[in-house]
């Protein structure tokens, strides 16, 4: 126990919270940007696998960051232009397209691995590469702060600094002002001449891209190879995480309490309790956390009906 | 003097379902000038400002803007072309500023970036030119109705907009909400705009506007100067009948109250009520017909007489039985049958099938069932003599509802209703949009459920309907009611037309008389 509370207690324990967070807080602020625009859909998991594909296989071909970078990207766009494709101009229902898009990415980029590795679980065999770490100076010498703080996967700082980027796109931007508009009321947007599936199709795109960041720092930053379905409901979380912020610093601030819960079962993972046991507290966590939040709409309903 | 600024000509549309909602419309609106359009419900007013605005295209006509022929597509052209419309629905978004719902879609900048300055500085602009008291900060869900009002006719201006149509403005709004728009208005066209004013409310239409365009059945019947018309007039031009329907029917018996209202009173906003102190009672082996303009109250009150609405004050029995606290089913097994106006949401299951549409209000009980199962043999034979006796022109009890035609549709809905067993019959509607063949089928057995001694409240815009096929009226204006005629034949229709739009109203003891029991 003494060991469990030193563990938990200590700047290390504070630095694999924010490591853990990245990849929801990415997801989170995907999902955000496209509720706000109207868009929100479940296909999170298919674009960051795809994403974490496509960086490994494009960084371990080029051995390029930039390329990785790219092509994970690219990866991520593709599935969030067919769901934008599929929903949007042909009009199917948003979260079967959802569904089938995230089965076809698990069992697409697995196939992939396969061709190219003949594994069908892991990239290892593949020469990828990972994003570098960054010390930031002067914090890093500052004691607790800096072990804390600094020293974390670049694409970590990327997903705070997306935090400040979102915002600045949905509320200092005229796009922004129309993602807003399409999302709450189409017709007034219709009414005043904003091309609101045009909106709506960039919208997806734009959260597309951020999703696809947090596929490619699993893939090239949490771990440094691909492995089968490797996101593991992080999208998911993303999603939850945004129901619960609904603003993009509330949505870290969401982000980090799963991420927290996260850590944690990393933390109890070396201790004698069931593996099992452990690697659920993210997932109750997450489910606690949205009964919580739709209790608190269902009372908010209820004083404004009175 | 006065300058032409806008004319439609020969603009006529009809609807794929046959409907003509325009015919030979000619509309000529004077630069600088408040223009009314008038006319009941389903004259033709909302189709031919859609046709303007670029909403729906019309199939034959022209519009002519400063005397050049113009082609309107879309609202975007419509706006380019200086034209703005005022919704009826405000298109507003909620959770934004008054600034941003005003520039949404020209977004002003700094930098590239959107400028919240701006933005407000514009929207105080303009509100300060017009008069409009408006704070740009405030989010359009703090405020009132009359307010958002403002919002979007300041969203038209801002556009560059010389011509506002306005689309009933009046009708959501409270007395002094109204007082306040029409001096906002009035403030306009002395800086030179136009307004196309659509209402059916005459004291208004006389108060605020310049000329009056009067339409009827999708027709222009006359174009006037306000002040060289009196009211009776322009009621009568709006409400005359070209056909006299002929129903027959005997002399009502009355019996014992089925049906017995007192005191109602619903609101529909926090200030506005939209059923104020409403009374009376239907006997048994009567009709009682509601007259009035749509929205003064009638759907308010059919959905609290069948239990969709629970929010109300006073006091509703049915056959002595007070209702307030009883699910809908429990007031249809009171023997209460509704036809409701909205046909499409209340009426029918579109995907369902002809025989699941008539037995969807009695499929829980014991005889249409099979153990755990429906009683299919049992459904098949009562929907096929149901198809039988209503003349339900289909391929089958099978077929889905959603295939057949209104009419068709219209009467598998009376066949359920008319054949539940009723006490009480609540007709909202009941032939609305259907053909001539079907509307008689459906008016002449509402009269055989009354000689059967059903109690009927028939709820109608159509006065043909409404003054053939009851036995008593009542008249509802503005929430309350304005008249009440014992005698349904007795009713000279210019009056009739008054006490619907509000020109006169009977003293209380002798609407009062309605809900008496004798």
């Amino acid at each position: 126990m003494d060991n469990l509370l030193k563990a938990i207690f200590s700047a290390e324990f504070v630095y694999s919270i924010i490591r853990v967070t990245t990849p929801l807080l990415f997801a989170g602020l995907a999902a955000l940007i496209a509720n706000k625009g109207g868009v929100l859909h479940i296909a999170y998991e298919g674009i960051m696998v795809t994403a974490a594909f496509c960086g490994v296989v494009g960084s371990a071909y080029s051995q390029s960051l930039l390329v990785g970078l790219l092509s994970g990207l690219a990866g991520g766009l593709l599935i969030s232009f067919l769901l934008g494709y599929f929903s949007l101009i042909l009009r199917a229902d948003r979260t079967l397209t959802g569904i089938a898009l995230n089965t076809f990415a698990s069992g697409g980029t697995v196939f992939m691995l396969y061709v190219l590795t003949n594994d069908k679980g892991l990239s290892t065999s593949l020469n990828s590469l990972t994003f570098p770490i960054v010390n930031i100076p002067i914090i890093k010498n500052i004691p607790i702060l800096g072990t804390a703080l600094s020293g974390h996967n670049v694409l970590t700082y990327v997903s705070f600094i997306c935090v400040f980027l979102v915002f600045v796109v949905l509320y200092k931007t005229p796009f922004g002002l129309r993602i807003r508009t399409v999302g709450e009321n189409e017709d007034a947007a219709s009414s005043v001449g904003v091309k609101v599936i045009r909106v709506k199709f960039i919208t997806l795109l734009i959260s597309g891209a951020i999703a696809s960041l947090g596929g490619v720092y699993m893939s090239m930053g949490y771990l440094s190879w691909f492995a089968r379905d490797m996101i593991a409901g992080r999208g998911f979380m993303g999603i939850a995480a945004q129901n619960l912020g609904g603003e993009p610093l509330s949505t870290m601030i969401a982000a980090l309490f799963f991420g927290l819960a996260n850590a944690l079962s990393n933390v109890l993972q070396t201790l004698n309790i069931p593996a099992e046991f452990v690697q659920v507290i993210p997932y109750v966590a997450t489910l606690i956390g949205l009964a919580a939040y739709s209790g608190s709409m269902k009372r908010n309903k209820i004083n404004k009906k009175s | 003097m006065a300058r032409n600024i806008l004319s439609m000509e020969d603009i006529t549309k009809v609807y794929p379902n046959g409907f003509v909602a325009n015919k030979n419309v000619n509309l000529s609106v004077n630069e600088g000038e408040i223009h009314a359009l008038i006319g009941e419900n389903g004259a033709g007013k909302s189709t031919l400002m859609k046709i303007l605005f670029g909403v729906e295209k019309a199939d034959e006509g022209k519009i002519l803007l400063n005397g050049e022929e113009i082609q309107i597509d879309n609202p975007n052209v419509a706006i380019g072309h200086g034209i703005g419309m005022v919704h009826q629905h405000f298109m507003l978004v909620p959770s934004l500023t008054v600034a941003e719902n005003v520039v949404v879609g020209m977004e002003p900048k700094t930098n590239g970036f959107f400028s919240m300055e701006k933005t407000i500085k514009i929207t105080k602009e303009a509100s300060e030119l017009y008069n409009f008291k408006v704070d740009p900060r405030s989010k359009i869900k703090d405020l009132t109705v009359g307010m958002k009002q403002k919002v979007e006719i300041l969203k038209a201006l801002v556009r560059g907009a010389k011509i506002l149509i306005l689309d009933e403005p009046t009708a959501v709004l409270t007395p002094q909400e109204t007082t306040e728009l029409f001096k906002e208005l009035k403030g306009l066209k002395e800086k030179g705009y136009t307004i196309i004013f659509i209402s059916h409310k005459l004291n208004e239409i006389i108060e605020l506007c310049d000329r009056i365009t009067i339409m009827r059945d999708g027709k222009i019947v006359g174009v006037e100067k306000v002040g060289k018309i009196t009211e009776q007039d322009i009621s009568r031009m709006m409400v005359g009948r070209d056909i006299i329907l002929e129903v027959i029917k005997e002399k009502a018996k009355p019996k014992q109250p089925v049906l017995n209202i007192q005191n109602i009173i619903k609101y529909s906003t926090p200030e506005k009520k939209i059923l104020n102190d409403v009374s009376f009672i239907v006997r048994s082996g009567e009709i009682l017909g509601i007259a009035g303009v749509e929205g003064n109250g009638q759907k308010e009150l059919s959905e609290i007489i069948t239990g969709m609405d629970e929010s109300y004050d006073g006091e509703i029995s049915i056959n002595d039985t007070n209702i307030k606290k009883l699910s809908i089913r429990d007031i249809r097994e009171l023997g209460v049958s509704h036809i409701s106006e909205d046909r499409m949401t209340y009426g029918i299951v579109g995907d369902g099938t002809i025989a699941e549409n008539m037995i969807s209000d009695r499929y829980y009980k014991k005889k249409y069932q099979k153990g755990f199962l429906l009683n299919f043999e049992k459904i098949k034979k009562e929907s096929k003599e149901l198809i039988e006796m209503f003349n339900v022109k289909c391929d089958g009890h099978k077929q889905p509802i959603n295939m057949l035609s209104g009419g068709n549709m219209q009467k598998v809905v009376a066949a359920r209703e008319f054949t539940s067993g009723s006490t009480l019959v609540i007709a909202n509607q009941p032939t609305r949009g259907i053909d001539v063949g079907a509307s008689s089928f459906i008016r002449n057995k509402l009269i055989e459920l009354r000689d059967q001694g059903d109690a009927i409240l028939l709820i109608s815009a159509d006065l043909n309907e409404v003054l053939e096929v009851s036995d008593s009226l009542i008249v509802m204006n503005n929430g309350e009611i304005a008249a009440y005629f014992e005698d349904a034949k007795l009713v000279n229709e210019d009056e009739l037309g008054e006490y619907m739009l509000g020109l006169k109203r009977m003293t209380d003891e002798e609407i009062r008389r309605v809900a008496d029991v004798k």
